[in-house]
């Protein structure tokens, strides 16, 4: 899933608009195996998957795989259709600079959702 | 063509409130049962646009939804510039006894949503015998912050995107998109600090937790309806206000934290037998 990312959100005019002032790298881990997504002006530019040894990057979104798993489906369960809801409910960590995520969490939450679109084909 | 006017009047009202005076902005419509209608933190009275259009309610009910001082056209009391906004329980009963009063309602129906179904737990603890019936919306009798409140106000983000982005996953994924980013463009629209000045009283404040058991709903009957997708006032924790009070309470399905403005047609499908059972008390 986390490979369709970064396709999906680049063929989404509307939502690379949305993000025309990201310009930061930021982590989705899904248990222990992490990737590196860079965003540059709204575009995935490049998605690097781990192991790292020195990761840099502003914020990481981390949960188990049942976790995104759920998380991406087209019309996900009750409790797993938004980041905060894991968050309150503690099945997803959101770590590190905040700023860059929150300043675009409109723009950060449809990035993080966008597998839910690859599935609905 | 004769213009397309929707049948809602919206008027501003002066009055003094909590020891101030302001000016309030207030839409109603229809005529009967006054129904006071309250809206969620950090938004305004236009989230209740589906219930004051609808003649199914408005012929026996007067709809009443008022925007609260700070919130959509209602302006906050003269030296707002030098203070933090920040709502309080006692604040906030005070304001609906004083709006009511203003307005000369005899015992209306109160009904509010999220912070508004907060506050109605309060009135039906405290003032019970001031209304007729009490009706809460997305009512949990607390809410535990599950994230940094400071974010939703702070010079280097903009307030309206970020309010509208972290409330944006309390609405219904079926909710249609005219109705989900309507509501999302109320938030857009706060003043700054507004929405966390609201969660004072909804995650700290306004904890009703070890009162709940006192409310004492034969002397005024409390009803809840509740979003089975709202993950802030969870079912749980409206079954729970249920259990422990005997109030009539219904999950709905389809609906998260925003029924009346996320998607009007279905929350009013809900509503209507609860208000046939007001018509009827």
């Amino acid at each position: 899933m986390i490979d369709k990312i970064a396709s999906l959100v680049n063929a989404d005019p509307r939502l690379v608009h949305r993000g025309r002032f990201v310009d930061t790298t930021f982590m989705v881990a899904i248990d222990d195996a992490a990737t590196l997504l860079r965003v540059q002006e709204g575009l995935i530019t490049k998605v690097t998957p781990g192991p790292f040894i020195t990761p840099d990057y502003s914020f990481c979104l981390r949960a188990s795989r049942g976790v995104w798993e759920k998380f991406w489906q087209p019309l996900p369960p009750l409790g797993y259709t938004d980041i905060f809801a894991l968050v309150k409910q503690k099945l997803m960590r959101v770590e590190g600079n905040l700023h860059p995520f929150m300043a675009n969490l409109l723009y950060f939450k449809d990035v993080i959702a966008a597998p839910r679109r690859e599935t609905k084909r | 063509m004769s213009p397309r006017f929707e049948p809602i009047t919206g008027r501003y009202l002066q009055l003094d409130l909590l020891g101030k005076v302001h000016r309030l902005y207030l839409e109603e419509a229809g005529q009967g049962i006054p129904l006071l209608c309250l809206h969620t933190a950090g938004s305004d009275a236009r989230q209740y646009r589906g219930l004051l259009n609808d003649a199914r309610i408005t012929k026996h009910f007067r709809v009443i939804a008022f925007d609260m001082p700070w919130h959509g056209k209602s302006s906050p009391p003269a030296g707002w510039q030098d203070t933090d906004y920040q709502l309080t329980s006692r604040d906030y009963v005070r304001m609906i006894l004083e709006v009511a009063d203003a307005l000369e309602l005899d015992r209306p129906v109160a009904m509010g949503c999220s912070i508004g179904g907060r506050i109605v737990l309060h009135l039906a603890h405290e003032h019970p015998q001031r209304f007729r019936a009490l009706v809460g919306l997305e009512s949990a009798a607390h809410t535990d912050a599950y994230y940094d409140l400071a974010w939703l106000n702070r010079p280097d983000v903009h307030g309206g995107m970020v309010c509208a982005g972290v409330i944006s996953g309390l609405v219904a994924p079926v909710a249609p998109a005219i109705d989900r980013w309507e509501t999302l463009w109320h938030y857009m629209q706060s003043g700054p600090g507004v929405f966390k000045g609201d969660l004072h009283f909804y995650m700290i404040d306004g904890d009703i937790r070890d009162r709940v058991d006192q409310i004492d709903i034969k002397r005024c009957p409390l009803f809840l309806l509740t979003g089975e997708y709202d993950y802030s006032c969870t079912s749980e924790g409206t079954l729970d206000i249920a259990k422990r009070t005997g109030a009539q309470a219904t999950i709905m399905q389809g609906l998260g934290h925003f029924p009346m403005s996320e998607n009007p047609e279905k929350f009013i499908s809900y509503l209507l037998p609860v208000l046939e059972k007001i018509r009827a008390l």
